[in-house]
């Protein structure tokens, strides 16, 4: 089943004093998402991820394109009971407490009144409020607010769970909370789609990500591949100094440390360079690749002009 | 649906509520006890009448500040705030039902705070009459109306709450109480005017809110009766009017992109 597909969505802003610059938000945007896995929605500020958000829950209005999530369009706001969803920077009504807004949105959510007090109960807990369910929120901090955000978009027990910057404003601490709670609740058979700019919380989490740069999309596919595609680069380390020359004439960029070399090179080369060390007297002492992480990937793509799609 | 709009209304009603508005019942009931005691030694007739036109118009004027007030927030701060993001974007919620809920709910809030001052101004009115009678019923049905105003106002400054600033919103909203005050007399002025301007300006003069209708104030200090005509007529006329308002309301505000 798709939770999510997106066909060629797209949204202009009027900017500008008269209103008359438009200016793209997001460009003509494709993308699936699979029911049952963590998706990563990459991008630096100003990428266009809220703006996706934005459109797929009918906060704003498409110049163009469409999508369906849960199978249904985007009109149809019944679907939504199934959908939870954390803004960026959320706010909230600030003379209730914890308690008293979950209640309110488990309400509007449509959640049976014998299950309301129970699930409110339990997303309280999951993000670790349970004891300041009874303090006004205006007394909260950021990163509590940011916990209360998580709570009202699970309250519902929803199957899409859509979260803008959820580890945005959290401690460590906190960061690794919310990435535990975000494998447990797709343990649970939740599909989960979130936007970050922090890199290794998407490497962590996601199955698969899309990187998306001032509103277009630059690759989507799974994180090993995407990986595997930017880089392969290995570390070789070796005692001979004489063999420095004709290793660095293959390209390797080549430091000494008395008589033992490390060199970094790309690892198509690898063959080429031990059979190089070999004629030179080089002793082989260790060959370790270099893993590549998705910020490789990210700066690589977000200069590229095409998307790449791998595994899409 | 119901549940949904109920939620909403009652959410706005506590909010309201928590930001302290009744507080505005304490000056409402100094001024019952100030007007009480001081008009207390004139002769008696004066005293009701000089009473009565006070608090009518004082549970009037509160009620239409507190209702302009906060009306022109009741959407532009949820935009503004971003607190509609957690209930529209991922709620099965209508926006005209946040829209009915939004009005529903001040008007509760609007009626508990007239009903309570209602009360402290009755027991003013006994007072001073030393006792109540059928001759007060007139009274029940001048607060009737003003409970009509209310529901009138609350709609108009929604709907510029729904596409416009808190300052503008205020500015139109009051402005438009004003002249809907000397909406009678607008209509006298088109009739003396001829040709193409009569008509324009008896279209405008009948567009403004016709709050001088909904005033009986002065009429029921007099202790004359209220013809149930009137009642009949301004009923309609408030259930029309405000709902063409909150139609425009919810129309403006589905087109809106909520940034
Ligand atoms: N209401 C708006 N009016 C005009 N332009 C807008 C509006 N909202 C967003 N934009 C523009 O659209 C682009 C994408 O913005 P968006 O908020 O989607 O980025 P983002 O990826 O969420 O960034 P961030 O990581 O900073 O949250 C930006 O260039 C932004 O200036
Ligand atoms: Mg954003």
């Amino acid at each position: 089943m798709i939770a999510i597909e997106i066909q060629g969505l797209e949204k202009s802003y009027k900017t500008g004093f008269f209103r008359n610059k438009l200016k793209q938000g997001l460009k003509p945007l494709t993308l699936t998402v699979t029911e049952g896995e963590v998706f990563g929605y990459l991008g630096p500020n100003g990428a266009g991820k809220t703006t996706t958000l934005k459109l797929l829950l009918g906060l704003v209005f498409p110049s163009g394109g469409s999508a369906k999530i849960l199978g249904r369009d985007l009109g149809d706001i019944d679907v939504k009971r199934q959908i939870g969803f954390l803004p960026e920077q959320p706010y909230f009504y600030d003379h209730l407490t914890p308690l008293e807004l979950l209640d309110y949105y488990a309400r509007l959510s449509g959640v049976e009144p014998r299950d309301r007090k129970r699930q409110i109960e339990k997303s309280l807990s999951r993000v670790g409020l349970t004891d300041s369910g009874k303090t006004q929120l205006r007394k909260f901090s950021k990163g509590m607010l940011q916990r209360v955000g998580i709570a009202q978009a699970i309250v519902h027990d929803p199957k899409l769970v859509l979260l803008d910057e959820p580890m945005s404003g959290l401690d460590p601490v906190g960061r690794r909370e919310v990435r535990d709670l975000v494998q447990e609740l797709n343990e649970e058979g939740k599909t989960i789609f979130f936007s970050t700019h922090i890199l290794s919380d998407a490497e962590t989490l996601c199955d698969r990500v899309a990187v998306l740069n001032k509103g277009e999309l630059k690759g989507v596919g799974v994180v090993a591949d995407l990986l595997r595609e930017v880089s392969g680069d290995v570390e070789v380390v070796w005692s001979g100094a004489q063999a420095i020359p004709v290793l660095s004439a293959l390209g390797a960029r080549c430091h000494a440390t008395g008589d033992v070399v490390r060199a970094v090179l790309p690892e198509r080369l690898l063959d080429t360079a031990v059979d190089a060390l070999r004629r030179n007297q080089g002793r082989l002492t260790s060959v370790t690749p270099v893993r590549a992480t998705l910020e490789d990937y990210f700066l690589a793509r977000i200069g590229d002009e095409n998307p790449k799609v791998v595994n899409a | 649906m119901t549940g949904r709009l109920l939620a909403i209304a009652y959410n706005t009603f506590r909010e309201a509520v928590r930001d302290r508005v009744l507080y505005n019942l304490i000056l409402f009931a100094m001024l019952m006890v100030g007007a009480s005691l001081l008009v207390g030694q004139i002769s008696l007739e004066i005293n009701r009448i000089v009473l009565i036109n006070l608090g009518l118009t004082a549970i009037s004027l509160f009620g239409i500040v507190i209702a302009i007030l906060i009306g022109i927030g009741l959407v532009s701060k949820e935009i503004e705030k971003k607190t509609l993001y957690t209930v529209l974007a991922a709620r099965p919620v209508r926006r005209w039902e946040f829209i009915a809920g939004k009005f529903a709910g001040l008007v509760m809030t609007l009626t508990v705070n007239a009903l309570l001052m209602s009360v402290g101004f009755f027991a003013a009115v006994l007072y001073v009459s030393h006792g109540l009678g059928r001759v007060d019923l007139p009274l029940l049905t001048a607060i009737y109306f003003i409970l009509l105003e209310f529901v009138l106002i609350t709609a108009l400054a929604l709907l510029f709450s729904t596409f416009s600033t808190p300052i503008f919103s205020s500015i139109f909203a009051f402005a438009i109480f004003a002249v809907g005050t000397f909406s009678e007399d607008l209509r006298g002025f088109a009739q003396m005017a001829t040709g193409m301007t009569r008509w324009v300006m008896s279209g405008a003069a009948y567009l403004v809110p016709n709050f001088a209708a909904l005033n009986v104030i002065s009429r029921v200090a007099h202790d004359a009766p209220v013809e149930p005509r009137l009642i009949l007529l301004n009923t309609l006329y408030v259930v029309v009017y405000t709902g063409a308002v909150l139609t425009a309301s919810v129309w403006i505000f589905e087109r809106r992109n909520l940034k």
